[in-house]
């Protein structure tokens, strides 16, 4: 039973004379427990099907079952709740409140999903050390190092328990150490709690890491291995 | 939570907010001083007006009114005095007998309104007397004496103690004529009323209209101007034959003067409250335009409509409610400090004078005034946060994160 599932994707961007076809039927199969890198050369259609699977773009044509859920079907609040409550996101940058701290960050999505306080709590110090942050739960994002602000993501993202977490290029700000660091815990985490993990990646290093390979190439799936 | 956000929100750009929040307490500063000026002045206006010749509640023979001649007299006038004796609401009234007649002198005769009153009730009512320029209210034990305004004196071209000629008709149509000697002479801010008005003692008065005990006006003052409305009902219902009004009676455009001014001021602090609300919104867009990926991110990871609205809302209400008490402080503080020590205006205000008022302004306002303008700074505070909480929902997750 696959937990991510699409069908046949389609997205086309129609930019006045030129139509972009950004994805060109892509059918994938992800099973829980999966650790899978989306790779492809830039424009290859990465962040689009990433963005497909997470709700937060319809495809032109194509289904998404997530869970058993055909979220092409739901409406745009629906989605909302649907992305809160079943999907972890990380992405490139701005992936934090700012104002807030490293755990008050970690705690927001479990806040919007009205998680009482103490368990809130709780829940973001464990995270935190568990990316390795325990002694900076009280800093703010500007206090703390590029890939600190990532592994801050990866735990807010897995705090609330999703089905799955969707990266995209999680990796590309940062220096090689925070790099490997980043994708240690990942892994870890992976190995551990069984978290279904996609993300996309330009880095070979990062491609080695993954256990499955999906290789696009203008919106079309390449190549699918699983190593 | 979202409440920590949003205030947090409003101290990332500490410049561009403090200019906004110093840019609200000032508007509300010199919105709510400018408030207090006009108010002070028109309430001194209207009290100076009260004092000097209107005093609180007239009252006439509904006849008198329509036609001043000397027979409309207030009937039963004992018994009128006996009603405000008993009212413990009045605190001083005055009769008076007045006729219209002519006062000459060697350089021409004038037409004038003659008050028989006894001095030292009217004194207790009004305060013609503080005004005298030159000579007494009235010598002791002398007859016939008359106090005139100065415009009248210079029409007539006498000084005190000159001899005009005071004739009128009596209640039978007869001409009757009298000597007085000038005693007094006042200015109030009305030149009309200078021009046109002249005390004599009742007495006096009395021997020449052989009509004793008789008066045609009673003007009297209650205990506050929150009485007046009071004491006037029960006089209406006490005396039922007599025509009783108020100052604002009197004189409407007192009153008018007054819920005109309180409509403009109004007015005048929506127009401010509307540029500052431009100001509002104008910072609160930039705001979120700077903000597109970091709401871009939280929209995308889950929160809804309502939560993201509300924060921008709760921002803006922030923004806009630190500068608003400041202002209404600010502005409170300075209108009791001035108002305690006065504000000098005859420099720039030398036609303040004619405007009923003295060249020192003690601005004041009501306290109420202070909570109509606290809630109506929230009021446009959360109207100002609409346009940019919208722009903040028309975003759209997948675009917002592209950019990243
Ligand atoms: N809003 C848009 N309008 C038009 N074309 C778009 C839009 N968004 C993406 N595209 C196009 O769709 C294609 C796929 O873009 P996508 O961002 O998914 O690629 P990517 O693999 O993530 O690339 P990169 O490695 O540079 O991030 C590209 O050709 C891109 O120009
Ligand atoms: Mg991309």
């Amino acid at each position: 039973m696959s937990i991510i599932h699409t069908e046949n994707l389609t997205k086309t961007y129609d930019s006045g004379a030129v139509k972009v076809h950004a994805l060109n039927d892509v059918s994938i199969d992800i099973a829980p427990g999966e650790f899978t890198a989306i790779v492809g050369p830039s424009g290859s259609g990465k962040t689009t099907l990433l963005n497909i699977i997470g709700g937060l773009d319809t495809p032109s044509s194509g289904r998404i079952v997530i869970d058993g859920t055909d979220i092409t079907r739901l409406s745009d609040g629906q989605m909302i709740d649907f992305r809160l409550n079943n999907i972890g996101f990380v992405f490139q940058s701005y992936n934090l409140i700012p104002v807030l701290t490293a755990r008050e960050n970690v705690e927001f999505i479990m806040l919007m999903q009205k998680w009482d306080k103490k368990k809130r709590e709780t829940r973001a110090t464990e995270m935190l050390q568990s990316v390795g942050l325990g002694d900076q739960i009280d800093r703010r994002p500007s206090q703390l190092s590029g890939g600190q602000q990532q592994r801050v993501a990866v735990a807010r993202a897995l705090a609330s328990g999703p089905k799955f977490v969707l990266a995209d290029e999680p990796t590309a700000n940062l220096d090689s150490a925070s790099t490997s660091n980043l994708l240690d815990i990942m892994a870890n985490l992976n190995a551990q709690l069984g978290t279904t993990f996609v993300f996309s990646t330009h880095d070979q290093r990062v491609i080695d890491r993954a256990r499955r390979v999906i290789t696009l190439e203008d919106g079309k799936i390449l190549s699918d291995e699983t190593r | 939570m979202l409440l920590k956000i949003s205030w947090r929100n409003v101290w990332r750009n500490r410049l561009r907010s403090g200019v906004v929040i110093a840019a609200i307490a000032l508007g509300i500063w010199a919105g709510l001083f400018v408030m207090a000026l006009s108010v002070g002045l028109n309430n001194q206006r209207t009290r100076s007006a009260i004092s000097t010749t209107l005093s609180h509640i007239q009252l006439h023979n509904p006849a008198y009114l329509k036609d001043s001649k000397v027979a409309n007299f207030i009937p039963d006038g004992e018994h009128v005095t006996q009603v405000l004796e008993a009212n413990p609401q009045v605190k001083a009234f005055t009769t008076r007998m007045i006729v219209n007649g002519m006062a000459s002198s060697s350089a021409g005769g004038f037409g004038v309104s003659l008050n028989g009153i006894d001095p030292e009730k009217e004194a207790r009512v009004t305060d013609i007397h503080d005004h005298l320029t030159e000579g007494d209210w009235f010598a002791e034990g002398k007859r016939n004496q008359v106090v005139i305004g100065a415009k009248l004196a210079d029409k007539l071209k006498v000084k005190l103690r000159s001899k005009i000629v005071l004739n009128f008709q009596n209640e039978q149509g007869d001409i009757v004529a009298g000597a007085f000697r000038v005693a007094g002479i006042f200015k109030t801010v009305s030149s009309q009323y200078d021009e046109s008005t002249a005390f004599v003692r009742m007495k006096d008065l009395e021997g020449l209209l052989g009509t004793p005990g008789q008066f045609h006006e009673v003007a009297l003052l209650t205990s506050g101007l929150d009485e007046v409305q009071p004491v006037k009902e029960e006089l209406k219902a006490a005396l039922p034959d007599l025509e009783v009004r108020a100052w604002k009676d009197v004189s409407p455009e007192l009153g008018y003067a007054d819920e005109m001014m309180n409509t403009m001021l109004y007015i005048f602090i929506l127009i401010i409250l509307m540029a500052l609300g431009f100001g509002i919104i104008n910072t609160m867009l930039m705001a979120v335009l700077e903000r597109k990926r970091e709401l871009g991110m939280l929209m995308s990871v889950g929160m809804n409509r309502v939560r993201t609205f509300s924060m921008i809302v709760i921002e803006t209400v922030f923004l806009s409610l630190i500068g608003g008490p400041v202002g209404i402080l600010l502005g409170w503080a300075t209108i009791s400090w001035v108002h305690s020590k006065g504000l000098d205006l005859s420099a720039v205000g030398k036609g303040l004078e004619s405007l009923g008022v003295g060249a020192i302004i003690y601005p004041e306002l009501e306290s109420g005034i202070y909570f109509n303008i606290a809630i109506l700074v929230v009021v446009a505070a959360i109207l100002a946060s609409i346009v940019p909480a919208i722009r903040a929902l028309m975003y759209k997750p997948a675009e917002a994160v592209r950019g990243l």
